[in-house]
């Protein structure tokens, strides 16, 4: 269940889910099984660091480090975040 | 996007049709009446091409369908063309027809999605619907088969009166499969379904019992499964946002290769489509005459265009307005706004008392609508 993965929970895209740039619309789109997500740029930044390797925890770490942001919130952020995707089956936890 | 104008966006999802030969005979068939033979089929340059606009053109996932698309050899080319051209694959079958081995070499082609059609929970049910014995054992097969390969699957069950009561044991199949997502697709009467509404239409109390359970399980098993469905309309208060809009999101190709807005486009009169063969994509989506017939809001007559869910529905279901109205133009009988939806619940209501056989979909059965 994707109810509370703890910060050691490793998130990454399943087969079938793909993070890619479309160069016609100039934007970063999350395909799925008859699924599109258009990322905000808060998202993207996630998405980009669910490697199948990196955990929350380091995930949470590198995003308020790189910007700057209090830890607490962007952790707060990053799990509601991936939580909603998991339930959409675009994400996974290892 | 590239080519486009500024009030057209680039479609987002193409429907290949790459054969009407199947091994089923769903009498649900979205397929059109007249069959198209193998020999009119576009050949695999032809498809490839295809793909290439279609990648151009913006669109971001191909459903290759049918028919059944396994019946096309060179299916392990236009795989590994859609996935060298950037495009997200979907591959809608029956499973009846496809061996692990086959499964694999597609998966190593680049597959990245399966859609397998359930036409009930068990052997008896399954097989009298589709048409032919012995196809439930292969659809678990394959199912099985497409989880060992590691790829995600969707089970994609129509629903009508022979099964509406067992939707629940639908999506427990989902999820004991392994099914990712679950389709509840209530059956939309164009085509073949149309031809068989009197022998499919539910009525509305099997209709609304059908509803509560499937959204009593979206919230049992969220995280678990993902369930879609398509709303049977024929009982709603609203229409449905047909394709998403007429030229606004999707194309179809046809297996000879003409280009449509939607599955049953070509019964309306006096539209002529284009062709892959002559025209590219882009000029067909942008610049072709049907294309553009229906698209956006300016083509609404009342009360649509003074409506506020225009650009909600837009507009409905241009198919249906020709079925129901005469005249493709009007506004979808679906709404309750329009003056015929009482006739139209009343043709659900009576046709969900009748006791019609089946018309199977077969090349034997096809012919003029």
């Amino acid at each position: 269940m994707s109810d509370a993965p703890s910060s050691e929970a490793v998130p990454r895209l399943p087969r079938g889910v793909r993070l890619r740039h479309d160069k016609n619309r100039d934007e970063w789109l999350l395909l799925g099984p008859e699924r599109l997500f258009k990322p905000d740029n808060i998202a993207l930044e996630i998405l980009k660091r669910c490697d199948g390797e990196a955990t929350i925890g380091a995930i949470v770490e590198d995003l308020a480090q790189t910007f700057d942001a209090p830890r607490e919130q962007v952790a707060k952020d990053v799990r509601a975040f991936l939580v909603g995707l998991a339930e959409k089956q675009m994400v996974e936890f290892a | 996007m590239n080519e486009g104008t500024q009030d057209i966006p680039a479609p987002l999802g193409l429907l290949a049709e790459l054969t009407h030969r199947c091994p089923l005979q769903c009498p649900y068939c979205s397929n059109p009446v007249n069959l198209e033979r193998r020999s009119g089929e576009l050949d695999t340059a032809e498809w490839k091409r295809v793909f290439g606009e279609a990648a151009d053109l913006g669109v971001l996932h191909v459903h290759l369908s049918g028919g059944e698309p396994t019946a096309r050899p060179d299916l392990e080319d236009l795989v590994a063309e859609c996935r060298e051209v950037g495009l997200y694959s979907n591959l809608i079958t029956a499973g009846v027809s496809t061996d692990e081995e086959r499964l694999e070499r597609l998966v190593e082609a680049g597959l990245d999605h399966v859609q397998l059609s359930m036409q009930g929970p068990d052997a008896q049910i399954n097989d009298f619907v589709a048409g032919m014995r012995g196809a439930y054992e292969k659809k678990l097969r394959t199912a099985k088969a497409v989880g060992r390969l590691g790829l995600p699957l969707t089970l994609n069950a129509v629903i009508h009166r022979h099964n509406i009561a067992r939707v629940g044991e639908m999506i427990d199949l989902a999820l004991a499969l392994g099914a990712r997502r679950v389709e509840i697709a209530h059956v939309q009467y164009y085509g073949w379904a149309l031809r068989n509404r009197a022998s499919l239409m539910p009525n509305r109390a099997q209709i609304n019992a059908a509803m509560q359970v499937v959204e009593s399980a979206r919230e049992d098993l969220k995280g678990r499964l993902v369930i879609d469905a398509v709303v049977p309309d024929y009982y709603a208060r609203f229409p449905k946002p047909c394709m998403g809009g007429w030229g606004r999101q999707s194309l179809n190709v046809t297996p000879n290769g003409k280009v449509l807005p939607c599955h049953a486009a070509e019964t309306i009169a006096g539209l002529t489509f284009e062709t892959v063969r002559e025209q590219s994509l882009a000029d067909i989506w942008y610049r072709s005459e049907a294309f553009n017939r229906f698209r956006g809001t300016d083509w609404m007559p009342e009360p649509c265009r003074s409506c506020e869910r225009k650009e909600i529905d837009w507009g409905g279901c241009r198919c249906q307005a020709l079925a129901f109205a005469g005249d493709a133009s009007a506004t979808d009988p679906a709404c309750h706004r329009s003056p015929l939806h009482g006739h139209m619940l009343a043709v659900a209501e009576a046709d969900a008392k009748e006791e019609e056989a089946f018309v199977y979909r077969s090349f034997a059965n096809a012919g003029a609508p």
